[in-house]
């Protein structure tokens, strides 16, 4: 049950009426699949004569490899290939940004986990037991574990032959040792959350008659993929052929390669079709998983509470591969202040390798770490200065037309002040468990568990507000592509949307067949697989997909439309300037409907194909200065009410509340979903969420032990959504789904303290953090 | 791998003699999980599930008071939904076990078979001093559930024998329940305590999970509590149990444990907390028994 404000259709925004077009909330095309459980996800593929292919991974964060013996693995009845290092057939390297990670280890290992060699064999078990007789005679070495002290320290040895420092950024304005009338500072600490998808990974390759290989898979981004798996083959792109399967779920976690090169070396070795699938705990070591970091912070104020500096240094743990290490480190270091104007700054961020788990994409990269941070800075600077948290906050938002501390001046709405006072007006809950004569123990905390009736049990409201850049940025021209057909099938019009771009469960789906519904007036739109067989849309990340690859749908859309116009105009004699499309008609604006379009068109097939590219971006110099780093920002605010037992540490969010700008609702229930799901994924971060690592190995790689948020754990929502619309984007959205999980992780955490006083400087808040 | 069916329960103990080495399959809730992560590789299953007298329970009537008789295939929702009256702490605890989906698989047998120390379903059988039958062809024995567990993941079950049913006395006063996890349902126990008043017979019986290699009771508690209520006369004129009764039991209790630090939590923190569980679980049943009314706190299950 929740209580939604999401903006209705306003008319005015487009001239369409069919039903089904931008602004409103079809059902989805998955959804009654999905419900059942008849949806297919990429585990559930299989093909004739198939195979089953493993992973071998190594045992140990840092380690020599001096020998592999696949004899034994080799001989076992049932086996068709054994693969090592040496069968990489072309660039045995990949990455997203840097090139640093072996398809298969060389020579060394550099994380529990690391990819050693492959088996191919009729059976599952059977490749698992073979797995088991590859011998790896490794030299145990000693790991680097503190991304700090690789940071710094001389004496910790080098990951890789480079240096251990992926990327370091400092971001300076005005004069950061300015004095202030106030000075606070922590030091906070966040875990390492996993993507928790629900879909593990898996793939299937089939060999091509050409050399080639057609793989079937989920994944986040086919084209980047591509590259990458192509390029250690040895192939062309051309002969690696990619589709979509079902995505179980992505956040991030699927952005780098898992299995991809590994199950087409094992189809292009055995010649046959080879499906991988990982396992729930090969999972947790077969993604990158979201840097843990410490951070470092300073805020300077005047007595009124008006920001004077603020000054940080945060240390991103990449682990052993770079993956988005130095995504990560430019979110965090030009994100770091958070929504705030901030005359004087200096930021500084390292993005370190070590021997712990790689880290890489994860919902809210970058941004979700400084945002805890910076959230508890501001409460801390309001306690002392004696202020309304809100208060604070208000006071300090930033707005349209004032700028970032990289120079970037805001030219779109950037409601922050709006948000905060929208979310602390939502309505609080009435009553609390804890005061009632018989409450039902699930609305207490410890809920089904039986720990309180009430006892010791407080009540606190904490609040936070943050700031995410959409699109890939600092000069990455992620564009997207789309194609579009028109044609008439069996007398009706229909519409084909053609895109690479990841359904991951976000609704693209959906949003593409609005958008073509409201451009080309047309009902019937069907989506086309995602596949290779089209140019990029680039990763379903960044909160991205429907800006660019909306755009791009958007401008193909209006391509076609434009010819068939022509078309109209050259067949009835009427200047296609006064021509539009509306509920599959041709309308004129002198002399009304025209025509079907089912007519007009005939036999004609009417297909285009449009990029969309973002407007440009700049890196940053060494200042961290540029015109323009990052292509728009995304704010959102959260409240929590959360009720603790203060006796156990016990946590049960009450109501989590959030007020964020969206620029338009393309598809409201959409937007509301995805508040939701990214406020339930923060408040994870917030009070359970970690993986726990411990001498470079992971102690819980399980759904038993890594604890995501049950609906007993995730409250009530009051959702608010205001569309401010930005002019440079597409119908003026703003991306949507990082938000969310960004704000709700530091209002949990406030309310926490509210409740009981503790500093709590860490995520996740543990029972043992309350208590001692 | 071979899949074993007996239909009755003689075939079942026929079978295990034949197969020492096989697998028993109940609900197969955890199991199927040790399959799934592959650390389990049984050569023969032995399934369970057709034999109806694992899944019957009856009530025996005795001198000292009746004892529940529950098959070892009796699922926790059952336990819920048809002995919440008689064995109030059992009943409890099997609501804090898992999902609706685990509740209705999972069974009492498994639980106890499978010897977690996280197993929520022994710190009241502890409590009420249950015990445990087992048996094989050679024939049947019964032991006190203390005595059942051996070790981590470890019983007393010989290689020929099944659990065939838990011996229960039916509550004869208040009993609680209480679970400590990071989460709010489906979780397992980071440290649990169940107690059991036993007003006919001047008795408290305590049960401490997850803190220990094997459950067990906190016999000093037990002891100094009934005395408490003996002394003073508490039995028959219930007045509010002082402060430093409550107290000093939940210090006895913590002090009970010999937890460790895991994953789930420090062992510094599962003392803590045990001694928390305790002042309060003793406080509501207390004060159920000085009311005669159900304690305070709706029971529903994740
Ligand atoms: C998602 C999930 C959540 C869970 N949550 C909880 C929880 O909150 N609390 C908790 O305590 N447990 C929990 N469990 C564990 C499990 O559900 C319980 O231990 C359950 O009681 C096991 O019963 P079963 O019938 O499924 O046992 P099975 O899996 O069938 O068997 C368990 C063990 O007992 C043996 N066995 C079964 N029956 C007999 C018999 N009659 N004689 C001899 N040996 C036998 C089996 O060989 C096996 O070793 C959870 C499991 C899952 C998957």
């Amino acid at each position: 049950m929740s209580n939604t404000h999401a903006p209705a259709h306003r008319p005015q925004d487009l001239e369409e009426e069919i039903a089904g077009g931008v602004g409103e909330s079809p059902q989805r095309p998955d959804a009654a699949l999905k419900v059942r459980g008849d949806f297919a996800y990429a585990s559930d593929l299989w093909a004739e004569n198939m195979i089953w292919g493993a992973t071998l991974r190594s045992p140990h964060p840092s380690a020599r490899i001096r020998s592999i013996d696949i004899g034994p693995a080799l001989r076992t009845p049932g086996v068709h290939a054994v693969l090592t290092a040496d069968d990489v057939p072309g660039r045995n390297l990949y990455g997203l940004k840097d090139v640093d990670q072996p398809v298969l280890a060389v020579d060394v290992v550099r994380y529990r986990g690391e990819a050693v060699a492959l088996v191919a064999a009729d059976h599952p078990e059977t490749a698992r037991r073979a797995l088991e007789l590859v011998e790896v005679d490794y030299e145990v070495l000693e790991p680097v574990l503190d991304a700090e002290r690789a940071a710094h320290e001389e004496s910790v040895p080098a990951v890789h032959p480079g240096g251990n420092t992926v990327r370091y950024q400092p971001i300076v304005k005005g004069d950061p040792d300015a004095a202030a009338d106030v000075i606070v500072s922590g030091t906070y600490t966040v875990g390492m959350q996993d993507q928790a998808f629900l879909g593990p990974e898996a793939g299937l390759a089939i060999p091509g008659e050409d050399g080639g290989v057609d793989l079937y898979l989920a994944t986040q981004d086919l084209h980047t993929d591509r590259k990458q798996t192509a390029a250690a083959l040895g192939l062309d792109p051309e002969q690696v052929r990619m589709t979509m399967s079902g995505v179980g779920g992505a956040f991030g976690g699927r952005e780098d390669l898992s299995m991809q090169v590994h199950v087409c070396m094992l189809a292009l070795r055995t010649g046959r079709p080879v499906k991988m699938v990982y396992d729930r705990a090969e999972s947790f070591f077969g993604h990158v998983h979201r840097h843990p970091a410490t951070m470092y912070y300073e805020h300077g104020a005047t007595s009124e509470g008006d920001l004077v500096f603020v000054r940080a240094r945060l240390y991103f743990d990449g682990g052993a591969y770079s993956s988005k290490t130095p995504v990560v480190v430019g979110n965090g270091t030009t994100l770091g202040v958070g929504p705030y104007v901030v005359p004087n700054v200096r930021i500084e961020g390292w993005g370190m390798y070590t021997n712990n788990p790689p880290c890489g994409a994860m919902r809210g990269l970058g941004a979700v770490q400084p945002a805890f941070a910076y959230e508890s800075q501001m409460d801390r600077l309001a306690e002392r200065l004696g202020m309304d948290p809100v208060d604070l906050r208000v006071r300090n938002a930033i707005s349209r037309g004032e700028s970032t501390p990289t120079g970037q001046v805001l030219d779109y709405p950037a409601p922050v002040e709006e948000l905060l006072r929208r979310v602390r007006d939502l309505p609080l809950p009435e009553t609390s468990a804890a005061e009632a004569s018989d409450p039902d123990i699930r609305d207490l905390p410890g809920g089904a568990s039986n720990t309180t009736h009430g006892e010791d049990v407080v009540r606190g409201i904490g609040y936070g507000v943050c700031i995410k850049n959409v699109c890939y940025a600092e000069g990455a021209d992620d564009f997207s592509t789309a194609r579009v057909r028109l044609q008439v099938i069996a007398g009706e019009p229909i519409a084909m949307v053609h895109t690479a771009a990841a359904e991951v469960g976000q609704g693209l789906v959906t949003v593409q067949q609005q958008i073509t519904r409201s451009e080309l007036g047309v009902e019937r739109v069907n989506i086309h697989p995602n596949d290779t067989s089209v140019g990029p849309a680039g990763s379903s990340s960044a909160s991205r997909q429907t800006y660019v690859t909306g755009g791009a749908v958007q401008a193909a859309c209006r391509a076609v439309r434009a010819e068939l116009l022509d078309l109209t105009a050259r067949e009835l004699g009427e200047p296609a300037a006064g021509l539009s499309l509306s509920g599959g008609k041709v309308v004129s604006e002198t002399s009304g409907v025209l025509a079907d379009l089912a007519d007009v068109l005939g036999d004609e097939v009417i297909e285009e194909t449009r990029e969309y590219h973002h407007r440009e971006t700049f890196p940053l110099d060494e200042q961290g200065s540029s015109e323009r780093a990052q292509v728009q920002h995304a704010f959102s605010a959260h409240r929590a009410v959360v009720d603790v037992d203060t006796g156990l540490g016990l946590v049960k969010v009450v109501q989590l509340d959030c007020s964020q700008d969206v620029g338009k609702a393309v598809n409201p229930d959409s937007v509301v979903g995805q508040i939701q799901g990214g406020s339930a994924q923060g408040l994870g971060l917030a009070v359970m969420e970690e993986i726990q690592v411990s001498e470079g190995r992971i102690d819980n790689p399980s759904f038993t032990d890594y604890l995501i948020p049950t609906i007993l754990d995730m409250p009530p929502m009051n959702v608010d959504v205001i569309e401010r619309g930005d002019p440079n984007a597409p119908y003026g959205v703003r991306g949507v789904g990082e938000p969310p999980t960004i704000s709700s992780t530091p209002a949990v955490v406030a309310a926490i303290r509210a409740a009981t006083g503790k500093a709590l400087d860490h995520v996740p808040v543990g029972p043992d953090h309350i208590v001692e | 791998m071979d899949f074993l069916r007996p239909a009755s329960w003689s075939e079942a103990l026929e079978a295990k003699a034949n197969h020492p080495d096989a697998t028993p399959i109940a609900g197969g809730t955890d199991v199927m999980v040790e399959l799934n992560f592959d650390q389990r590789r049984p050569t023969t299953l032995l399934d369970l599930t057709r034999i109806e007298r694992l899944a019957q329970w009856s009530r025996d009537s005795h001198p000292e008071g009746d004892v529940l008789r529950i098959g070892a295939g009796v699922p926790y929702s059952r336990l819920i939904g048809e002995l919440g009256t008689s064995l109030p702490g059992l009943a409890i605890a099997s609501r804090t076990v898992g999902s609706p989906q685990i509740r209705n698989r999972g069974t009492l047998g498994g639980n106890l078979a499978s010897a977690s120390p996280a197993g929520d379903g022994h710190p009241p059988l502890i409590a009420s001093e249950a015990e445990i039958e087992l048996e094989s062809v050679r024939g049947t024995r019964t032991l006190p559930v203390s005595d059942f567990f051996t070790g981590v993941k470890r019983t007393a079950l010989a290689d020929d024998e099944l659990v065939s049913a838990v011996h229960v006395p039916a509550a004869t006063g208040p009993q609680q329940f209480s679970k400590i996890g990071p989460r709010n349902a489906m979780v397992i126990a980071v440290c649990t305590f169940a107690v059991a008043l036993h007003p006919q017979r001047g008795t408290v019986g305590t049960g401490l999970g997850s803190v220990a290699p094997t459950p067990r009771s906190a016999t000093e508690a037990e002891e100094f509590l009934a005395g408490e209520l003996a002394e003073n006369g508490r039995w028959e004129r219930p007045d509010p149990l002082p402060e430093s009764v409550i107290g000093r039991f939940g210090e006895l209790v913590a002090r009970a444990a010999a937890p460790i630090d895991d994953v789930r939590g420090t062992a510094r923190y599962r003392t803590h907390a045990l001694g928390v569980l305790a002042r309060r679980t003793l406080g509501w049943a207390w004060d159920e028994y000085r009311n005669g009314t159900e304690t305070s706190g709706r029971q529903g299950c994740a």
